[in-house]
């Protein structure tokens, strides 16, 4: 029965993989709710199509990206977990990436770094002042702190993505808008040049921002792109010699942008394709001076939170850009932005960790210390549960920080669907924790001196930049249902071929009808998770089998139409995101079992009792996915969405009738 | 000028931990928790970096006396300012019982060794609170000593040294060379930037044996006990002045 559905669906795969017109509505309605965001909701369509293509019309490139993908076989346990399977290579065990010199040379980098933010660091200075302080400011470039990447010979620190996570997780743990500040400039500022730089402009470049005397800002957002960032209207002509680009256009919330000399700028140049002959605007990333000329920057915008951190608009009127200032290849802006942001999402997941860890430590001071009814508060059931639930937050955003910037350090280069669970997951638990610590604190943390409403102001941001989390849940929706599709493919070619593929078919049609059986496929976590784990794994294991097949449903039932079910996409993006946490988890707990680590049992406590929940609301969101029930309430969503978009705002009449 | 100054720096609990008491009594717990630079230590070492860097000496080597891990603490010296290290290395029994006397016999035979015109210690460390190891080794080596100094000033050869004294400051001259003790008040310690961190790696630190020195590290001393302070009681509230003079009385205060 579900083979031949799948003869009956030839369509599925070329149309996932050629949903970007279509895609471009979602873009707009995105546009509206999330002005601010930097990223662009055609990262979602980055996943399913040539990075280097930035035009509407990618369905000649699209069986090109097939044929790749389908010769390849990702390594990444997200990309597989969508097909139903388990690949445990870049996830068991945990990864363990610094050797004994890296190790020793960051210990002895965390306790000056600490101390200098618990002593010289004044968050809440920073925040009232609207800017870091200058002296703050001057010791974080003697410290090295602007350049913590770059590699030494530049001047640099020249820290692996492992170092780095730690380092900012100090950052994170006291000042976010110091991180924002520090961030923007080596994070997405000028990872442009560290990745996609040449040796002279590495050379003229790194060693003054490593240093700080340069300080760098990313330049993507317009005023009307903000998650389609494949529309940005800025311009870069090339002049008739040759020699130079002529610049023009006008960014806004740019991070650092009014104190910053080096620009990563993304601008359309006209690019003509060698074998068409046609010209055609294509985003090309150019590393841009301020003392270029031409360059000017609007007043710091008025925040809500991370105040600390400059943000600006920036001009670019006429400005005469080097043609050896290109970064990349010229057409190649949008991967070389995609490749930038994707680099950067562990960083805040690190940052993130830092600051739970520090907003905890608040809550339990006060939990501890805090008497009524006649008993410290901690003892209270209600509170106990606030503490649990804070501490596995943060066991899973750390466990996550570190997988990521561990497969980045050896050598994975398929992690954007974990880089971005990573960020959506750290900016929204960080939140959750942040909102639990004042409630735990009552009226003590609502008050400004608790330096906990600073948090909650400062965290909100971090789930609306570099990618808005709506558009981020929709990139892992749908760089999932790629691969999957991919995988329904190459069935399909097989199906073409019966015999000669027999032995694939059977497999596939034995997986298929156990599941639907209920029975296990055969696929397992055993000898991977510590024996002590062994139900933890087979949970995740059931979550899997579950997720694969309703992904393949989801996938049959809707074949290109999948990319417009963002009803459907925000489940499955949510599914996936509590199964990665998952896997993470169950890896960690198992690593420290293994080494009979002091805290080896709460950790597998934490652990157990996460792997219960988000198998729970895994199952129940695959449930509802399944039932009847979810089509009538997306359209019940919608219905009411309409209405009150049409109405100007809330449509039911006032009970008093005035 | 081509002095060379040698700086102690010990390696303790740091301040912010809460110290506990082993349970057999015989010491604190230190497995586990944090060290780092004795404070005054840190201030010795800024005090050097400032001379080396008014060109007013040409060496800094960092000393401290300890198993493995002091060599993070020297790594810190070296990352502030000091151009190479040693390690003494005292293990075991011996380091449990390392006081203030088998310290200076170290630091006076390795001022000989080196050649030192200077050195600075801190005036005591946080731990044992001993404030002994300075003028132990300026008496062993028959140097003069600053203690307590809260300014340091080098003028031809000879150095004035600002005394935090009882009451308020004194002002002394001492020939070189000297030992001086860093009081709390001499500089701000700057922060070990990761550059230069990183620099330090590059530095050497030479491994010594006390014995090596000819120095026998056997102490006489035996702890009988170590014991937490005691409980402070909770306190009464009294109504008058009366009340309270006739508490005073009760308990034998007055």
């Amino acid at each position: 029965m579900l083979l031949r559905k799948v003869t009956q669906s030839p369509a599925i795969c070329s149309s996932v993989l050629r949903l970007q017109p279509a895609f471009t509505g979602v873009q707009r309605q995105t546009l509206v709710a999330a002005q601010n965001a930097r990223l662009y909701s055609s990262q979602a369509a980055e996943a399913v199509l040539d990075k280097n293509v930035v035009g509407r019309d990618a369905a000649t490139t699209a069986e090109k990206v097939e044929k790749t993908a389908l010769n390849v076989e990702s390594k990444s346990f997200a990309v597989n977990m969508f097909k139903g399977q388990i690949s445990t290579s870049q996830v068991f065990p945990f990864p363990s990436v610094l050797n004994e010199e890296q190790s020793q040379f960051l210990n002895e980098l965390v306790g000056p770094c600490s101390k200098f933010f618990e002593e010289v660091n004044d968050p809440m200075k920073n925040d009232a002042l609207e800017m870091v302080e200058e002296r703050t400011m001057e010791g974080l470039k003697e410290m090295g702190a602007f350049g913590l990447q770059v590699p030494a010979d530049l001047g640099g620190v020249g820290l692996t993505n492992t170092q780095y996570a730690r380092l900012v997780e100090i950052v994170g743990m006291h000042d976010l808008g110091v991180g924002i500040t520090l961030g923007a400039h080596q994070s997405i500022g000028f990872k442009g040049i560290l990745l996609f730089g040449n040796p002279q402009q590495k050379e003229k470049y790194l060693p003054k921002l490593a240093t700080g005397e340069n300080i760098a800002a990313f330049c993507l957002t317009e005023p009307a792109s903000g998650s389609d960032a494949a529309s940005i209207k800025t311009t870069a002509v090339r002049s008739a010699c040759g020699q130079y680009y002529t610049l023009n256009g006008s960014k806004i919330w740019i991070s650092n942008g009014g104190i910053a000399e080096i620009f990563t700028v993304f601008a359309k140049t006209p690019v003509k394709d060698e074998k068409t002959g046609e010209t055609k605007d294509k985003i090309t990333a150019f590393v841009v001076e301020r003392s270029f000329g031409g360059v000017a920057h609007g007043p710091p915008e008025k925040k809500m939170g991370i105040k600390a951190s400059n943000t600006a608009e920036v001009y670019f009127e006429n400005v005469r850009v080097p043609a050896d200032c290109v970064l990349g290849e010229v057409g190649g802006g949008f991967k070389v932005a995609m490749n930038i942001l994707n680099n950067g999402r562990f960083g805040m997941a690190a940052a993130l960790s830092g600051t739970m860890k520090g907003v905890i430590a608040k809550a339990v001071d006060h939990a501890a210390n805090r008497t009524q009814f006649g008993n410290k508060i901690h003892n209270y059931g209600a509170i106990q549960e606030k503490m649990a639930r804070m501490a596995m937050l943060h066991y899973v955003t750390e466990s996550m920080a570190y997988m990521v910037s561990g497969n980045m350090d050896s050598g994975a280069t398929e992690f954007q669907i974990e880089a971005a669970i990573s960020k959506i997951f750290a900016s929204e638990a960080a939140w959750l924790v942040t909102d639990e610590c004042i409630q735990v604190m009552g009226g003590m943390g609502f008050m400004k001196d608790a330096g906990v409403e600073r948090v909650m102001r400062d965290l909100r941001i971090f789930r609306i930049f570099e990618g808005t989390n709506d558009i981020l849940r929709l990139f892992v929706a749908l760089n999932g249902f790629q691969n999957a599709g991919n995988q329904l493919k190459s069935l399909q070619k097989a199906l073409k071929n019966p015999f000669g593929n027999a032995g694939m078919l059977a497999g596939e049609i034995t997986k298929r009808a156990k599941r639907k059986a209920g029975m296990g496929t055969g696929l397992t976590l055993q000898g991977m998770v510590h024996p002590e784990l062994n139900h933890s794994g087979e949970l995740t294991v059931k979550a899997i089998e579950q997720f694969g097949a309703v992904i393949e449903e989801q996938l049959l039932k809707h074949g290109k139409r999948i990319i417009d079910e963002q009803f459907v996409l925000k489940r499955v993006a949510d599914c996936a995101i509590d199964l990665y946490a998952m896997v993470v988890v169950l890896s960690r707990a198992s690593r420290s079992l293994g080494q009979g680590h002091p805290a080896a049992q709460h950790e597998k406590m934490l652990c157990e009792t996460w792997c219960t929940e988000a198998h729970e609301r895994i199952m129940q969101d695959i449930k509802f996915l399944r039932s009847g029930t979810s089509k009538q309430t997306f359209n019940n969503l919608r219905a009411i969405s309409a209405a009150v978009v049409e109405n100007g705002g809330v449509v039911s009449p006032h009970p008093l009738g005035f | 000028m081509s002095a060379r100054v040698l700086v102690g720096v010990k390696r303790v609990i740091d301040y912010a931990v809460k110290i506990r008491v082993k349970p057999d009594h015989t010491g604190v717990v230190t497995d586990g928790v944090k060290h780092s630079m004795n404070p005054f230590c840190e201030i010795a070492v800024e005090e050097a970096v400032r001379l080396k860097e008014k060109k007013l000496v040409k060496e800094i080597v960092a000393v401290s006396c300890g198993p493995q891990q002091v060599q993070e603490t020297i790594r810190t010296a070296l990352a502030m300012g000091a151009d190479r290290g040693i390690h003494v290395e005292v293990s075991g029994k011996d380091y449990e019982t390392l006081g203030p006397l088998q310290v200076s016999k170290i630091m006076a035979a390795l001022a000989k060794k080196e050649e030192a015109d200077l050195i600075i210690l801190g005036k005591q460390a946080i731990d044992d609170d001993c404030n002994q190891t300075g003028q132990m080794t300026a008496a062993l080596l028959d140097w003069p000593q600053g203690t307590f100094a809260s300014e340091l000033t080098l003028e031809g050869g000879k150095l004035k040294v600002v005394r935090e004294v009882d009451g308020g400051l004194e002002t002394i001259m001492i020939n070189m060379p000297a030992v001086v003790t860093a009081d709390l008040r001499l500089n701000t310690p700057r922060y070990a930037t990761l550059p230069n961190i990183m620099k330090a790696k590059k530095k050497k630190i030479a491994n010594v044996k006390p014995a090596d020195l000819g120095v026998d590290v056997t102490s006489r001393l035996e702890v009988l006990n170590v014991d937490e302070p005691a409980q402070r009681l909770a306190g009464v509230k009294v109504e008058t002045v009366e009340d309270l003079v006739g508490k005073l009385k009760e308990s034998g205060r007055i």
